[in-house]
């Protein structure tokens, strides 16, 4: 049996958020160096803020500015910063309570070592340099010996009552990056197709119960529901079942349209793959033609399939693998 | 014990555009729920669970968007179930939500279906890129082109019907005023001139992506009892599921297709759809699924679902309306996709469909289908109650 195929696979996209008028309000002010937090109707005040009323389900809008102070409620130590981490040396994830707010906010303390962090110690926030209206602008925390609500923390008092919200230019959308990383496996069947295609073969397998032969194999018949093992080697040639003409280009894709996207019955498979028609005008493909793979070197996939020249196989041959 | 009459009491929608950038994702389901809660004159206080459904995670980038939506959704202290079936989630979303009354587990229930796709980038969230596998050359459209090909070739159909259907869907939407699309200088030309994107689907022939939220209160007989207004009642509903590649799979007319409309059929007492059965408004991303799900769904024989979009019987005038509201073909926010169908099926009976109301509607079919048509979704919903 060959070996099992890994390879690691990355999965990233900079997904956009419209924020809506209450985190709008919450990151502009971290920009301009404002907690804000929202008014419940049962008058606790929410920091980070929300929309909806968690109680009543009503909607709150109610801002109001807290001191960017506070105790630490929770925490664990982090020995090994990961990348995109607030900090990049060993740091504590704090549940901060700010002091005028009754939740607690999610965050990095900047602390030498665990044996300096404690549930109860007073922090306060450290500004990041450059702030662009994101949760980063809070850098991170760090602890802190002053009084509540002292001014001391950013050299600006808080105003009595409520906040406005409104800032200039306020922030109403931001990018969230998001990066998965895996590490993926084809499994036993496809490792083996794939082995089979470096020596330019096409070996699928056959179901021992509806004796259907699937191509790629997947290691269990889906309609039955058993494992599938006993190899057969089909093609090279085959019909065209279906196609269709693409006349847009695709991104990341260095073929030039129009060309033709074809199911492809291999001589042998009980169902279509999928792949490019070359070698012929893309208006004189037509289903039933019959095909033959072209290969490029070091290709693991046939770069197209061509016409052979055979005649055309009769739609009955063929009706079942569309 | 017999099972307790399912009623829609309420319903709203969000009017559907191809960015809500004013909102995040808690103040777009929240716009569908507040309307969908006034229309059956409810507050959050009155809703003892919440059914939320969406199409994959990815699509936005928010895991498990659900658990952050609870309290735009007043389900705190309440039960919040979330569905996923692909494409066709807003309909199964509505079927679990109507099991839940139907069972008598609780008494009322609301149920939502969203999608804000522009956050992201659903056909990036589709394609992710495999190691060992080649790339999928062709995108979404052209994962469904060769399947149309095939129905042209079975049917013999000519190959003007597609356009036929996106000119009927377009000009529909332009009386529903929350569809996404209103082309108000459409023409048939127009649609025919449009670029060929995969040969046989033109560019006005495929659905838009946008950006939407649709509601439902579904409550039972003493909730529908109260309501301010007439009720929908579900009559039939059922769900199937098949692989979405399978050795004698018919792309056509899949078979799953074919046993949910049946399901829903024997629930309702219906023996001969097209007689029975007043209106329809079904999931049709590319024009030419109107004909292959009309012979899917029993509407018409095997290879004649074409002569009924060519004859006009599924023109809002006709004798069996098809997606009245202007379908998916002129509103797609995928995850809502499947709720807007049922809950059109639902106004329609209602009475409450506007300027797309159907005169005398009835009986109105739902139905929503998904991943490489694998899943499929359909209720059947009457003016009356069932068995009356």
């Amino acid at each position: 049996m060959p070996d099992v195929l890994s390879a690691p696979l990355v999965v990233e996209f900079p997904f956009t958020r419209s924020l809506g008028p209450v985190q709008s309000a919450f990151l502009t002010g971290l920009r301009e160096r404002v907690v804000l937090g929202v008014r419940t109707t049962d008058d606790r005040t929410l920091v980070p803020p929300v929309e909806y009323d968690p109680v009543t389900a009503e909607e709150i809008r109610d801002l109001v500015e807290v001191t960017p102070t506070g105790t630490v409620t929770t925490w664990a130590w982090n020995h090994a910063p990961r990348r995109g981490q607030p900090l990049t040396t060993p740091f504590a994830w704090v549940l901060v309570r700010l002091d005028g707010a009754d939740t607690a906010l999610l965050h990095a303390l900047d602390a030498p070592g665990p044996d300096a962090v404690r549930t109860g110690m007073r922090v306060r926030v450290r500004w990041a340099e450059e702030r662009t209206g994101a949760i980063t602008d809070i850098a991170c925390f760090e602890p802190y010996d002053g009084e509540a609500g002292e001014p001391g923390a950013t050299g600006k008092s808080v105003p009595a009552g409520g906040h406005s919200g409104v800032f200039g230019d306020p922030i109403t959308g931001i990018v969230a990056p998001a990066r998965l990383d895996y590490t993926y496996s084809p499994g036993r069947a496809q490792s083996a197709y794939i082995e089979a295609l470096s020596a330019r073969r096409t070996v699928g397998e056959r179901c021992p119960s509806c004796r259907k032969v699937y191509v790629p194999p997947r290691g269990a018949c889906p309609t039955c529901g058993v494992a599938t093992a006993e190899q057969v080697e089909v093609g090279p040639r085959g019909t065209v079942t279906t196609f269709c003409i693409v006349n847009i280009k695709a991104k990341n894709l260095d073929i030039e349209v129009p060309y033709v996207y074809a199911h492809i019955a291999l001589d042998g498979a009980d169902l279509a793959l999928h792949a490019r028609i070359g070698g012929i005008p893309y208006d004189q493909v037509r289903m039933g033609l019959r095909v033959a793979p072209v290969w490029t070197e070091g290709a693991r996939y046939p770069d197209h399939y061509r016409p052979t020249g055979e005649p055309d196989a009769a739609y009955e041959t063929y009706k079942e693998l569309l | 014990m017999s099972k307790e009459p399912v009623a829609v009491v309420g319903i709203g929608q969000t009017r559907h555009v191809a960015a809500r950038r004013d909102v995040s994702i808690a103040g777009l389901v929240r716009e569908a729920a507040g309307r969908a809660l006034d229309d059956a004159e409810l507050t959050w206080a009155d809703v003892d669970a919440v059914v939320i459904g969406k199409a994959p995670d990815f699509f936005e980038g928010v895991m498990m968007p659900e658990l952050y939506l609870a309290d735009a959704l007043g389900a705190v202290g309440k039960p919040m179930l979330r569905v996923h079936t692909a494409g066709s989630v807003g309909g199964s979303t509505a079927l679990v939500a109507a099991g839940l009354v139907a069972a008598r587990v609780h008494g009322t229930v609301l149920t939502l279906a969203f999608e804000k796709q522009s956050e992201s980038n659903a056909m990036w969230g589709l394609s992710l890129p495999i190691p060992f596998q080649q790339p999928l050359l062709a995108g979404a459209g052209g994962f469904f082109a060769p399947h149309v090909r095939a129905y042209m070739r079975r049917s013999g159909a000519p190959d003007t019907v597609g356009a036929l259907v996106a000119y009927k869907d377009r000009r529909n939407a332009l009386k529903n005023p929350y569809a996404h699309l209103h082309e108000h200088d459409i023409t048939l030309e127009k649609v025919v001139a449009s670029p060929m994107l995969w040969d046989p689907i033109r560019y006005s022939e495929t659905c838009p992506s946008s950006d939407g939220a649709c509601a439902m209160v579904l409550t039972d007989r003493a909730g529908a009892a109260r309501a301010p207004r007439p009720p929908a009642w579900l009559l039939g509903g059922a769900m199937r599921s098949e692989p979405t590649l399978f050795a004698g799979k018919d792309f056509v007319s899949p078979q799953a297709g074919k046993d949910c409309a049946a399901d829903v059929y024997r629930q309702a007492g219906i023996t001969d759809p097209r007689r029975d059965i007043d209106a329809a408004e079904i999931y049709v991303p590319f024009s030419w699924y109107e004909p292959m799900w009309l012979e899917n769904l029993g509407f018409a024989a095997e290879g004649e679902g074409w002569k009924l979009t060519e004859s006009g019987v599924t023109a809002l005038d006709g004798d069996l309306p098809v997606n009245m509201s202007g379908g998916v073909l002129s509103t797609n926010p995928i995850g809502a996709s499947g709720m807007i169908r049922f809950a059109e099926a639902a106004l329609q009976v209602r009475g409450q469909a506007g300027a797309h109301q159907v005169d005398g509607a009835r009986r109105v079919l739902g139905h929503a289908y998904g991943g490489g048509s694998q899943f499929f979704a359909m209720w059947l919903v009457g003016s009356a109650p069932p068995g009356s």
